[in-house]
């Protein structure tokens, strides 16, 4: 039976479904609601484990981090802000193998200051070693926390799931949960090894020589790249109980399709309502959504774009002195590879503003008149 | 697995020799003994400091007990992430210890350490103060007493060292102690009681540094015990933030005993050094009225 939920209620059932043992977390908008449902979940004792309520959210991720390093399975959730502050202590995540699990819901990061969704505050933590999905809704942010932490624990590297700030955060959607005995099977065995052993100490993350450094550094790229295996199966595990599956990246008409626009987040909704009235319109259009971004999908961006003319990529995010972070790493992405569309760049919705069906559809027939794509992208909207 | 080396360790002793202190280090003995009187049963964590220049490089370790080295102004809230994981997997005879030195306690890591010790974390956090960013090579901190030399403050530090003790027992913490490698049985006591007590213990221990002092390497014990007997630095200990109790009743030698063995206060002239026993003989009397309940 359906329920509703936000989609910041689902990823705090999810927590508590996956018997997080310690949580620690900061408030900050629009994640908070996370932080609070927990916390009332802890007053209600429906929680397995315990909560820290933190001076910062840079203490948070740091008592993670060495809490799930002394073999306890661990969350947090933050935004904007506090991801920036957290950015230090994500090094330290990925490059001790934590298999650590956090919600990022997306925020625009200040200066100026701005509460609406924007991918930048993510994207930014980019190169810090952590897996990233972008979700699409409720249901998706619920059933990918509760995938993340099984291929977490099976590759030791962290997991950021991420959804946008109020489209996702807040929004009530019908959802469909988990029975609990069903989570408890779908993650049994999974566990964060103890790295604190008495009988047999251990020195971590010790001062290296160039010649270490690069080889942890290669260890973990290597594993980043395993990862994606791991989430095949995981994902087909998760299907085999649950029936829902998302892939690494997901094609809509695209067998066809001489245009296909690229979508991450909740704006693939719009995306999937733009492509439905274009198709009907006569357009051979299709859609191409993003959902893992670390590891980067190329092979599947790669197929996904065969016998594609144009590409257009829409960025809720910039990297000021480039573009649209999603465009450049498609554009990189099919360098070298054994197709060549034309790549369209457009920065839309930043700071939460509304990116209807119409907008996105106004792009694609520009890109179709459009011959060849301008080097700098095209910002919709703003002054 | 990444990160980790087997260790092992001599009878009684969690440390080992061949590190990387400097001839004369205070703060190796420091760890010498905190390891000594904690035994096998502890977990170490270490921020950028120079107990982490003892701990290490890969692939060794002086260690005989697990560590952690951590981000520097995480040393309280990364133990703390560990005594949370020993308590929900029910290792209670474990003690999570938290190493940091002057820097990382009373300037990058005060705002961890206050949150830490707002919740009462069970921990022990031992501060090795050597009154400056000793590792990277002797620059101010807001420990360095005022006057003193350093590479960044060449002229003697304007700063007036933060009364940390003040700062750490305002938040009622059960177990705030000072101590001095110059009085080893009192150092080891106390962190023997901290072991024994659940919540936040905090002990500020007094570590000369030879090689940021200015003076020479035998000259670490005369002082850290002419630092004590002349009232620069008080031992005693407050539990629950409010009952004080004197460790060591102190001979109250002149403080120029000992200004004059350290190099890094050459230059003051007299008045500098009345200024400064002026201020040792106000902070006593300080101390006397809290240790007798009148303050």
């Amino acid at each position: 039976m359906k329920k509703l939920s936000s989609g910041n209620y689902a990823v705090a059932e999810a927590v508590r479904q996956a018997k997080v043992q310690f949580i620690a977390a900061y408030p900050i908008t629009p994640q908070t609601s996370i932080y609070e449902k927990i916390s009332e979940m802890e007053a209600q004792a429906l929680l397995t484990g315990s909560m820290a309520r933190v001076e910062s959210e840079h203490s948070a991720i740091t008592m993670c981090v060495s809490a799930s390093m002394a073999g306890i399975r661990v969350f947090s959730a933050t935004s904007s802000q506090g991801l920036a502050l957290m950015h230090e202590m994500l090094h330290f995540a990925s490059g001790n193998r934590s298999p650590m699990v956090m919600v990022c819901v997306n925020r625009a990061i200040a200066a100026p200051w701005s509460l609406g969704t924007d991918q930048t505050d993510t994207l930014a933590q980019r190169d810090t070693g952590w897996m990233q999905f972008y979700c699409e809704d409720n249901q998706e942010v619920y059933d990918t926390v509760l995938q993340a932490y099984k291929i977490s624990e099976k590759i030791l590297l962290p997991s950021m799931v991420i959804m946008d700030g109020f489209f996702t955060s807040h929004f009530i959607e019908p959802m469909d949960f988990a029975d609990d005995a069903d989570i408890d099977q779908f993650l049994s065995g999974s566990a964060s090894p103890d790295r604190f052993d008495i009988e047999n100490p251990t020195y971590i993350s010790s001062l290296v020589n160039a010649n270490d450094y690069l080889a942890f550094k290669k260890r973990k790229f290597t594993d980043m790249e395993a990862a994606k295996e791991v989430i095949a199966e995981v994902e087909e595990e998760f299907k085999q109980i649950f029936k829902r599956s998302y892939g690494m990246v997901e094609t809509v008409e695209t067998n066809d399709a001489e245009i296909v626009m690229v979508t991450s987040g909740a704006m693939t909704s719009t995306g999937r309502v733009a492509i439905e009235s274009l198709r009907k319109k006569g357009l051979r259009v299709g859609l191409l959504k993003i959902k893992t971004f670390r590891p980067f999908p190329y092979e599947e961006v790669e197929e996904a774009l065969r016998g594609v003319r144009k590409v257009v990529v829409i960025d809720r995010n910039v990297s000021i002195g480039k573009g649209g972070i999603f465009c450049s790493e498609v554009q990189s992405a099919i360098n070298n590879s054994s197709v060549n569309p034309l790549v369209y760049g457009y920065i839309a919705g930043l700071a939460g503003m509304d990116v209807s069906s119409g907008v996105l559809e106004g792009i694609v027939m520009e890109v179709q008149e459009k011959e060849s794509p301008d080097r700098l992208p095209v910002w919709v909207g703003g002054n | 697995m990444n990160g980790v080396n087997k260790v092992e360790s001599y009878e009684g002793e969690w440390m080992r020799p061949g590190h990387y202190a400097c001839p004369g280090c205070g703060v190796a003995i420091a760890m010498r003994l905190a390891l000594k009187a904690l035994g096998k049963k502890t977990i170490l964590v270490i921020v950028p400091s120079c107990s982490a220049a003892i701990a290490a490089p890969f692939p060794n370790t002086s260690l005989g007990v697990s560590g952690f080295h951590t981000a520097f102004e995480t040393a309280a809230p990364a133990a703390a992430g560990i005594a949370h994981s020993l308590d929900i997997r029910g290792k209670k005879d474990i003690t999570v210890v938290a190493c940091a030195g002057d820097g990382g306690t009373f300037d990058i890591g005060l705002q961890s350490l206050s949150g830490a010790a707002d919740r009462n974390e069970n921990l022990i956090y031992l501060c090795f103060d050597n009154e400056a960013y000793m590792n990277t090579g002797i620059q101010v901190s807001s420990a360095t007493p005022n006057g003193a030399w350093t590479v960044t403050s060449p002229s003697g530090s304007i700063g007036r060292k933060k009364r940390f003790m003040d700062i750490i027992v305002a938040h009622r913490i059960p177990y705030a102690a000072t101590a001095s490698i110059g009085f080893p049985e009192d150092y080891m006591e106390k962190v023997k009681k901290a072991r024994t007590i659940k919540g936040l213990k905090f002990i500020h221990i007094f570590t000369p540094c030879p090689t940021g002092w200015r003076m020479a390497e035998n000259l670490t014990g005369n002082a850290a015990i002419l630092a004590v007997e002349s009232g620069i630095f008080q031992l005693y200990e407050v539990f629950e933030g409010k009952r004080y109790q004197l460790s060591y009743e102190p001979s109250r030698l002149p403080v120029s005993e000992y200004l004059k063995i350290q190099g890094r206060y050459r230059h003051l002239n007299e008045d500098q050094v009345l200024r400064m026993q002026t201020e040792v003989d106000e902070e006593w009397e300080r101390l006397t009225k809290r240790t007798k309940g009148c303050l």
